[in-house]
């Protein structure tokens, strides 16, 4: 496992609260992850891993504590995020190809768009994410993998700083997941990636972080960083099998001293 | 009388009226309504066009009365119609655990406040000829306000096109690019109650909303996009229409009602094709 030292602070928790009414899902959460990362956040369902991903994103905001993405405050930053969501069976009636839903990654706000230059990055994401022959047809009318693979052009086509991925190995089969996995390869290092996934044993091997949430663990409602180690006997279809197991008994601190401020 | 001679004579303008009204209605039978559809909002669309009704009454009341003078009852009509609109967008927004009940509330006090006020108006205008139109009450004010309403949808709906694809699409991701998806909300359910008014007198408060979601309905059927389905359900509008006037006008019959039942047909006839 490489470790990335006197990086830039991507996304930085500091206390953060949050609960849905009574429902406490995050207690005093404090983590940070540098740019250039590969980081996998793991979690059992219900343990509060897309509400973190709904804070990253400035979907929601938290009851107490405070959290950066790039030193900005979430709201403002998430244009420099590039997020592909879990749900990919988006309306089923809706009528869009694929090539208009890769150009929904290139809005900003109310602005307006600069045709020539969205051009020419709508181009490159449907490239490097293999779909160029699917661009005229209808996204719904797509396989689940091919889907996926659309919404990973969309999140791509901005050229983001970090891609946030909520549960990306869910409906796909294994030679659209070998895909997604090689693309994710090329972009480690160039973007901060974020993973969030349910499988809380095994994680891609290009993960650099694991940080594991939720109930299953010892803290409570809370975000632990723990070591990895590589595994070489697990079937070949698991995240194309470079695989990691996640050692829950470490427990590495989260300090701030590794970055540049 | 022939129908289509009938068009062109001077004497009777009420069927010219009544055909470029119904040209300026497509527009936003088809450019509106194909929104409405993909955002799916037709119940939220329904509850405003009914609760319009009290803003129609009270409107028609304080104008009749005089109690504001020279108030003109179409932009009475309209305010109550905003409000009603930015109250319906805050209850579905906000109270989400409740908004079924809350809306379906909204919906009956304001058809309620609609009948009791226009009962109290001097008068008394008969509430039939709002809910189900009345095309001989089309004046050319109405349809001056009708094309401008007109063309400030067609340049909402091109200016902020990919903005509004996307807040219907995918909601989440929207707000991830900085789009304010609850102020395009806000907006489309004023421009929906808006249409409401001006709509009623072609098609009625009832049926409206049926014409917002026949035509673009039936386009979802074979466009392959939002641009597209919103340029053949408002061909489609003209259609439906010239043939529910044609219809109402040799077979003597309530045209509003002509223009719904030949819409819907063509919209049962597509479902039916397309569940084979």
């Amino acid at each position: 496992m490489i470790r990335i030292k006197e990086h830039k602070v991507a996304i930085q928790f500091n206390d953060v609260y949050f609960s849905y009414g009574d429902i406490e899902v995050l207690r005093d959460v404090s983590f940070h992850i540098h740019e250039g990362e590969f980081v996998t956040l793991v979690g059992a369902n219900g343990a509060g891993k897309t509400t973190v991903l709904k804070l990253i994103l400035g979907l929601v905001d938290p009851q107490r504590g405070k959290i950066e993405v790039f030193g900005k405050s979430p709201q403002y930053a998430s244009i420099n995020v590039g997020y592909i969501p879990q749900n990919i069976n988006l309306d089923s009636n809706f009528p869009i190809t694929v090539e208009e839903v890769v150009k929904m990654g290139l809005l900003n706000g109310f602005y307006r768009e600069k045709p020539m230059k969205s051009l020419e990055d709508v181009e490159r994401a449907l490239e490097i994410a293999d779909i160029k022959d699917l661009r005229k047809r209808s996204y719904t009318a797509l396989s689940g993998g091919q889907r996926r693979r659309v919404l990973v052009a969309r999140a791509l086509v901005s050229n983001p700083r970090m891609l946030v991925l909520d549960e990306p190995t869910a409906n796909m089969d294994v030679e659209s997941e070998r895909k997604l996995f090689s693309v994710l390869g090329d972009l480690k290092r160039k973007t901060t990636i974020l993973i969030v996934t349910h499988d809380t044993g095994f994680v891609s091997a290009l993960t650099d972080v694991v940080l594991c949430i939720g109930k299953s663990f010892e803290k409570m409602h809370n975000v632990i960083r723990h070591a990895l180690e590589p595994v070489k006997d697990k079937p070949s279809d698991l995240y194309s099998g470079r695989v990691a197991r996640v050692l829950h008994n470490t427990e590495l601190p989260d300090n701030l001293n590794c970055c540049l401020r | 009388m022939n129908f289509f001679t009938e068009l062109f004579n001077p004497s009777v303008p009420f069927i010219r009226n009544a055909f470029i009204a119904s040209l300026l209605s497509s527009v936003l039978f088809g450019v509106l309504g194909s929104i409405v559809s993909v955002k799916r909002i037709a119940g939220l669309a329904g509850a405003i066009s009914h609760a319009v009704l009290g803003g129609i009454g009270i409107a028609l009341f304080l104008s009749v009365n005089k109690i504001i003078p020279n108030f003109p009852p179409i932009l009475g009509a309209i305010i109550f119609a905003v409000i009603t609109a930015i109250i319906i967008a805050f209850v579905s927004l906000k109270a989400k655990q409740r908004e079924d009940t809350v809306i379906n509330a909204l919906w009956a006090i304001g058809m309620s406040v609609g009948v009791v006020f226009i009962a109290k108006t001097p008068e008394y205008v008969d509430p039939m000829s709002y809910l189900f139109g009345n095309i001989l009450l089309i004046s050319n004010e109405s349809l001056i306000l009708l094309a401008i309403l007109d063309l400030i949808v067609l340049f909402l709906s091109i200016r902020y096109y990919r903005q509004i694809e996307a807040s219907a699409f995918d909601e989440e991701f929207a707000r991830t690019r900085g789009i304010n998806t609850d102020l395009i909300f806000v907006i489309l359910l004023i421009v929906t109650a808006i249409s409401v008014v001006l709509l009623q007198t072609f098609v009625g408060i009832v049926m409206v909303i049926a014409m917002l979601t026949l035509p673009s309905g039936t386009s979802a059927y074979f466009s392959k996009n939002l641009s597209g389905m919103m340029i053949s359900s408002t061909a489609l509008s003209i259609l439906f229409s010239f043939s529910g006037l044609f219809l109402s006008w040799q077979l003597n019959l309530p045209s509003g009602a002509m223009v719904v039942i030949v819409s819907g047909v063509v919209f049962l006839l597509f479902s039916l094709i397309k569940l084979k």
